[in-house]
């Protein structure tokens, strides 16, 4: 395990957060290992609103390489994704 | 007769001691006067838009609008503090109105020589006249044209909309199946390149070129055998939206260059761009060519970027765009995609060409019938 701090995000804690902006915003209650996108009906405007959502909650900058469904599909894809623009952030 | 006045399409409201009675700013209580609500409801049965153009914080007056009950009876609206000659001209431009069919009210006298003096063609009114205007030729026609009725229809069916979809409690997805929406991508004809120019002029949100296409460059392609310029329009149960997107392609043997895609922002919420991207993937599938499309970076085209990202475009190299010529525009990446093909969306129908060749027939594209 990486050494943490105290100001650290845990996993629970980003998962909570994303879930928390999800049923807000589609009036639907989501599981972390879910595909949000299966129904292939969420807009560009949906994704829009996610990719800045985690940008802002997160502090973290995603580049054209991260722009993708892969990385969004799930909470815990956009979950490992935060960790690691985190990461590459703090180091 | 020789001297009937042009018709008003469009009338400009000043708000303070004009429309309503007091100043805002100052804490009046403003009111509405009898008189003056007649006009308003007068001149939207006739189908003549009405706008706004004021000095004030634009919430703090769109509410007491709302609570004057009156609100929705004005479209395009600027309150705020720039020149009302250039607010005039925003109204003018965005309505693609000329300004020699707007009229524009105002108690202010200096207001009226500044439109006056950059727009001679503005008609410009003294707001003791406005109980008048219903009087008046310029705002009387004798006969309601299919156009005007229907650019009215389509601020009013966004507006229905918009009241449907805040009262619509469950998920976004639910609320566009109920719409009925009707996608439909033609090739672009003579006639309608003038509105696709106006597209790519305005939608800069969903330009992902970010580069303009004018309307004697996409003219000029109508004729060519390689080149795809189409036009999407959408509509609803609640009425058109009118010409909602262009696209723009070439067509070489091993991969199809996009490059242009718009979409208006009026119908960012329904998630047609990404549609018309799934559609396109799907068409260029069946072909059996890749697609690259585009795509110059601007501060205001970021979800392109992002719908691009998430149909699965990339910067990568594959042989397919090694007959693309290079483009002429600086800093224009080129996103690839190898595509698959895409099941049919279920929030919409697309009606669309068969691209592989102008005679075939056209595709319906949609959810199964039991669900339309």
């Amino acid at each position: 395990m990486p050494e943490s701090t105290s100001e650290q995000l845990t996993i629970a804690m980003i998962e909570q957060r994303l879930l928390d902006f999800l049923v807000e915003r589609t009036k639907i209650e989501w599981e972390v290992g879910q595909d949000l996108f299966e129904s292939g009906v969420l807009s560009s405007l949906f994704a829009m609103e996610l990719v800045v959502f985690v940008e802002k909650a997160f502090d973290v900058s995603i580049e054209r390489e991260d722009l993708a469904l892969a990385n969004f599909r799930t909470v815990r894809a956009m979950t490992d994704l935060v960790l690691r623009l985190g990461k590459a952030a703090d180091a | 007769m020789a001297n009937e006045p042009t018709l008003v399409k469009c009338l400009i409201w000043d708000l303070d001691n004009t429309l309503w009675q007091g100043t805002l700013a100052e804490r009046d209580k403003v009111a509405l006067s009898d008189a003056v609500r007649k006009v308003i409801l007068g001149l939207d049965e006739r189908g003549i838009l009405q706008s706004v153009s004021s000095r004030n914080d634009f919430d703090n007056a769109w509410s007491r609008l709302e609570e004057l009950g009156v609100a929705e009876y004005f479209v395009v609206p600027r309150i705020g503090w720039t020149p009302k000659s250039a607010m005039v001209k925003e109204i003018a431009d965005e309505l693609s109105f000329a300004l020699g069919t707007i009229a524009f009210i105002d108690d202010m006298p200096a207001e009226r020589a500044d439109v006056s003096y950059h727009h001679p063609e503005v008609r410009c009114y003294e707001a003791e006249r406005a109980a008048d205007l219903l009087e008046l030729p310029e705002f009387t026609p004798t006969v309601m044209t299919v156009d005007g009725r229907r650019r009215r229809q389509m601020y009013q069916a966004a507006a229905h909309r918009q009241t449907a979809r805040s009262e619509f409690a469950g998920p976004d997805e639910d609320f566009l199946r109920t719409l009925g929406m009707i996608l439909r991508i033609v090739r672009a004809t003579e006639e309608e390149i003038t509105r696709v120019e106006e597209l790519t002029l305005r939608t800069s949100q969903m330009n992902a070129t970010g580069v303009h296409y004018s309307d004697e460059t996409l003219r000029s392609l109508l004729a060519d055998g390689a080149h795809e310029v189409l036009v999407v329009t959408l509509d609803d149960k609640f009425g058109a939206y009118g010409a909602v997107g262009v696209l723009l392609i070439e067509k070489f043997e091993h991969a199809w260059n996009v490059k242009l895609l718009a979409t208006s922002c009026r119908v960012v919420f329904s998630g047609a761009g990404t549609i018309l991207l799934r559609w396109l993937t799907d068409s260029a599938a069946n072909a059996g060519v890749h697609l690259v499309a585009d795509f110059r970076r601007t501060d205001r085209n970021r979800m392109a970027e992002v719908a691009y990202g998430f149909a699965g475009f990339r910067s990568e190299d594959c042989d397919c765009a090694t007959e693309i010529p290079p483009t002429s525009e600086p800093e224009t990446a080129r996103l690839h995609l190898a595509p698959t093909r895409q099941g049919p969306p279920v929030t919409m129908t697309v009606h669309a060409p068969d691209l592989r060749s102008p005679e075939a027939a056209d595709l319906v594209w949609g959810p199964p019938a039991s669900e339309a």
